[in-house]
């Protein structure tokens, strides 16, 4: 039996703790750092092979592009940190990129504030409704987004029909948002990284960002913990749903034309950033940096495979590579973490 | 006791919590009420630090309400330290073992500053030095002036641990008082309403046919040259301690594992390794230890639970027939006096002890002629218990071989002819019902002279009855 607690008359718990704690710690920042490594390997061979991959400007391509799923990362991690999963962010996406944008060609001269709030409001509407049917309809996730994804996409088709926004009828300054630079870094992916930095800090450091972690580490042990389960759940579908249309005036911006596809199949794309970035597909673990991480490398290897003229066939069974390579890699941790922390404890007694 | 939790509510009745009526709607509220449960198994969160699973919810907080982890951490190990156990706060929670769970819940309960603890069969999965600790932190419970609800089936812990007692019965309260001056038998009669089952002497000893032979059955590592022989109507008992190897020798006889070398004939027939089916057919039944996982299909109907082993026989033209599915578990339901709201509910909804009759029924549906049991009556209550005993008994007495593993050495005693003793995946000795008493048993399981630890670890701990 281990058994890391003994009775009184014991020596001190300091080297068991630190040790423990040490080996946990070293687990996580590889976890992180594993995926740098990947992608600093990545962009080591394809540099060497393609100059080109380094210029300035296809590095801010990859960082704007970027900058679009590493913020619908952030939403899906807390989601899927909760032991959810949100299908629908790419639906999301598309109708608030068409919507927003066409405010442009509807009144002139509206401000691009307004634009965004309409494309937040319209993602956090959403994510509400997501929310409430998963956390008081009690219906599973998988299937509530599954069903939204394909009704948001429906309205997003209902309302465009063949149209399309085209670039020019939007105005420079919206166009110029992913463009602008500081010491050739973009901004927006800048502005990103704090958004990012700010919602790890919360999963990390607050309560209802910790329950979110309960919740998906074993979700009757938190309703029996008294943990508003239904709240916390309401609460990271809208935020997700938020995040998705904020993401989708981002996009319309980047893009400049918009048709009903927009965003298709997005939601898979940011699924598997998270996961390749270290969440655990069954909540409970995984940080909102590692998410974005994930999300700039599988936009870093598609960005390199065109580059290096690689047909973009080998894109997609890369992604799908990388994600097996993800899970096996995190069942590899999981089953050698448990069975360290046994032997450390059985160790002390 | 979910009642006391929150989780369910009351249909009738008042809780009175510091002599005032209190009504709770949820667990935090029975929480706020100064009321903790601990259960059996504890339901943490793997993946949360062991400081983080006692203050989930409530962490302390610095400015800006962001979770001081290092206050979290402190306190954490100064409850620790109040309860004398050292426990890493800063570690998570994945891979500590049951008996650590319960402490981690115990802080919590104290971080909490409940004053009631309510305690569901804390020490069903712990080993006999884990149970000692557990005690020792109970009595500082006590002495701080928390009060603790104690619920067991093991009525020496009771008398251990406990000053007053109250013995339920199929839901109602039968008995309620102070220990001093009961006995141990009291208690059984209470909880039982009549006298535990005693083989009468004379139906001891009168084996028939060789039914069940294993020659030198070894499987490398788990356990090594293992043979004996089930004889017609004949109770064998498999002790030793948790992990000699006894459950694992079980599941080989009946092919859910192969084995290296050695034999398992049935009546002559020799089976086949590493074959369910065959053993099957060959009128071999067995209840394995963990009825919840192995034993039964949880989400399934009663009926379909105790039709499943006996699909064939039940079929027409390669179609169920659910009348006669019906009409068998019915009858089973009957003779073993099943507990049950409609035979099409899920089994889950039944007792422990109630599930524990429908995995015995399902085998007894294929008249089989050797059963083995692995823990056929852990985590029941004593009543279901005895019927559990009286049925092994009346199926010997119809001819049935059995072979029972136990760790509970009054079961083992109390109604099997013979006892073979593991150790270490070795049979260590074979002792005739007359000549057996606990002592002996124990000393051939540990290797050594009598001592005062009572083999009553137990590995994959099986739920209790409800309560």
């Amino acid at each position: 039996m281990s058994t890391t607690v003994v009775s009184r008359s014991e020596r001190p718990p300091a080297p068991a703790g630190t040790g423990t704690r040490r080996l946990t710690e070293r687990v996580f920042r590889i976890r992180e750092s594993g995926i740098i490594v990947v992608l600093a390997v990545f962009v080591a061979v394809t540099a060497s092979i393609q100059p080109r991959f380094l210029n300035i400007t296809n590095i801010q391509f990859i960082l704007v592009n970027t900058t679009v799923f590493a913020l619908l990362a952030l939403g899906e991690t807390m989601v899927v940190i909760s032991r959810n999963y949100d299908l629908s962010v790419g639906s999301v996406l598309g109708l608030s990129a068409y919507l927003s944008a066409s405010l442009f060609g509807q009144h002139h001269g509206i401000p691009i504030v307004v634009v965004f709030l309409t494309g937040l409001g319209i993602g956090l509407a959403c994510g509400m409704l997501n929310g409430i049917m998963v956390a008081a309809g009690r219906v599973p996730s998988l299937v509530v987004t599954l069903a939204t994804l394909y009704i948001f996409r429906g309205i997003d088709i209902l309302i465009v029909g063949g149209k399309e926004v085209v670039a020019n009828s939007l105005p420079a300054a919206f166009l110029n948002i992913p463009k602008a630079t500081v010491f050739g870094i973009p901004d927006l992916a800048i502005a990103i990284a704090v958004v990012i930095a700010i919602g790890a800090y919360y999963l990390r450091s607050f309560r209802s960002g910790r329950e979110l972690y309960a919740m998906g580490s074993n979700p009757e042990a938190a309703r029996l913990a008294g943990i508003a389960v239904g709240r916390r759940v309401f609460m990271a579908f809208t935020v997700s749903g938020a995040i998705a249309g904020v993401a989708g005036v981002l996009w319309a911006a980047q893009y400049g034309t918009i048709d009903s596809t927009a965003g298709t199949g997005y939601e898979l794309q940011v699924i598997s950033a998270v996961v390749v970035g270290g969440v655990a597909i069954f909540g409970g673990s995984g940080s909102a940096v590692g998410a974005a991480l994930g999300a700039l490398l599988l936009n870093t290897i598609s960005s390199a495979l065109y580059v290096l003229g690689i047909s973009p066939f080998w894109d997609q069974a890369i992604w799908g590579f990388l994600l097996l390579l993800a899970i096996a890699l995190d069942r590899f941790i999981s089953v050698r973490l448990t069975a360290a922390l046994r032997v450390r404890g059985a160790r002390h007694e | 006791m979910k009642i006391l939790a929150g989780v369910y509510q009351p249909d009738a009745g008042a809780l009175l919590v510091d002599g005032r009526e209190v009504t709770l709607h949820g667990p935090a509220m029975a929480r706020a009420a100064g009321i903790a449960v601990i259960y059996q198994e504890p339901a943490l969160f793997p993946d949360l630090t062991v400081a983080e699973n006692m203050f989930i919810g409530r962490q302390p907080l610095s400015s800006g309400r962001r979770i001081d982890r290092r206050v979290m951490r402190t306190e954490a190990a100064t409850i620790f330290g109040r309860l004398g156990v050292q426990l890493d706060p800063a570690r998570i929670a994945r891979g500590l073992s049951i008996a650590d769970q319960q402490v981690v819940e115990i802080g919590k309960a104290i971080s909490l500053e409940a004053r009631v603890i309510v305690m569901d069969e804390p020490t069903a999965a712990l080993s006999a030095a884990e149970v000692d600790r557990l005690f020792d932190v109970v009595r500082t419970l006590r002495a701080a002036g928390t009060a603790v609800l104690f619920i067991s089936h093991r009525l020496e812990e009771v008398f251990a641990l406990c000053q007053r007692v109250t013995v339920m019965r199929d839901g109602k309260q039968v008995l309620t008082r102070e220990l001093a001056g009961l006995v141990a038998g009291d208690l059984v009669r209470a909880m039982v309403g009549r006298e535990l089952a005693e083989r009468p002497a004379e139906e001891h000893g009168t084996p028939g046919e060789p039914l069940l032979t294993v020659e030198r059955l070894t499987r490398e590592g788990v356990f090594t040259d293992i043979s004996f022989t089930v004889r017609t109507g004949e109770i064998v008992a498999l002790a030793g301690l948790v992990g000699s190897g006894r459950s694992e020798v079980a599941r080989a006889i009946f092919g859910i594992d192969k084995y290296d070398a050695g034999t398992v004939t049935v009546r002559g027939s020799r089976l086949r390794r590493g074959s369910p089916t065959g053993a099957m057919a060959a009128g071999v039944g067995f209840v394995p230890e963990d009825r919840r996982q192995q034993g039964l299909v949880m989400d399934m109907s009663v009926q379909q639970n105790v039709a499943l082993a006996s699909l064939r026989r039940l079929r027409r033209a390669g179609l169920i027939r659910s009348a006669a599915e019906r009409r068998l578990a019915a009858d089973w339901a009957a003779r073993l006096k099943i507990k049950y709201g409609r035979l099409k509910d899920p089994v889950s909804m039944l007792s422990g002890g109630n599930q524990q009759k429908v995995v015995l029924a399902k085998w007894l549906g294929r008249k089989p002629a050797v059963l083995i049991v692995d823990e056929p009556t852990r985590g029941i209550d004593v009543a279901t218990k005895a019927e559990v005993h009286h049925l092994l008994i009346q199926l010997a007495r119809d001819g049935v071989g059995v072979l029972m593993i136990s760790s509970e050495l009054p079961e083992v005693l109390r109604i099997s002819d013979r006892i073979l003793v593991m150790r270490e995946g070795r049979l260590m000795a074979e002792l005739a019902h007359a000549d057996a008493s606990e002592e002996e048993i124990l000393s051939a399981a540990t290797g050594q002279a009598p001592s005062q630890e009572p083999p009553e670890a137990s590995e994959a701990p099986a739920r209790g009855a409800g309560k």
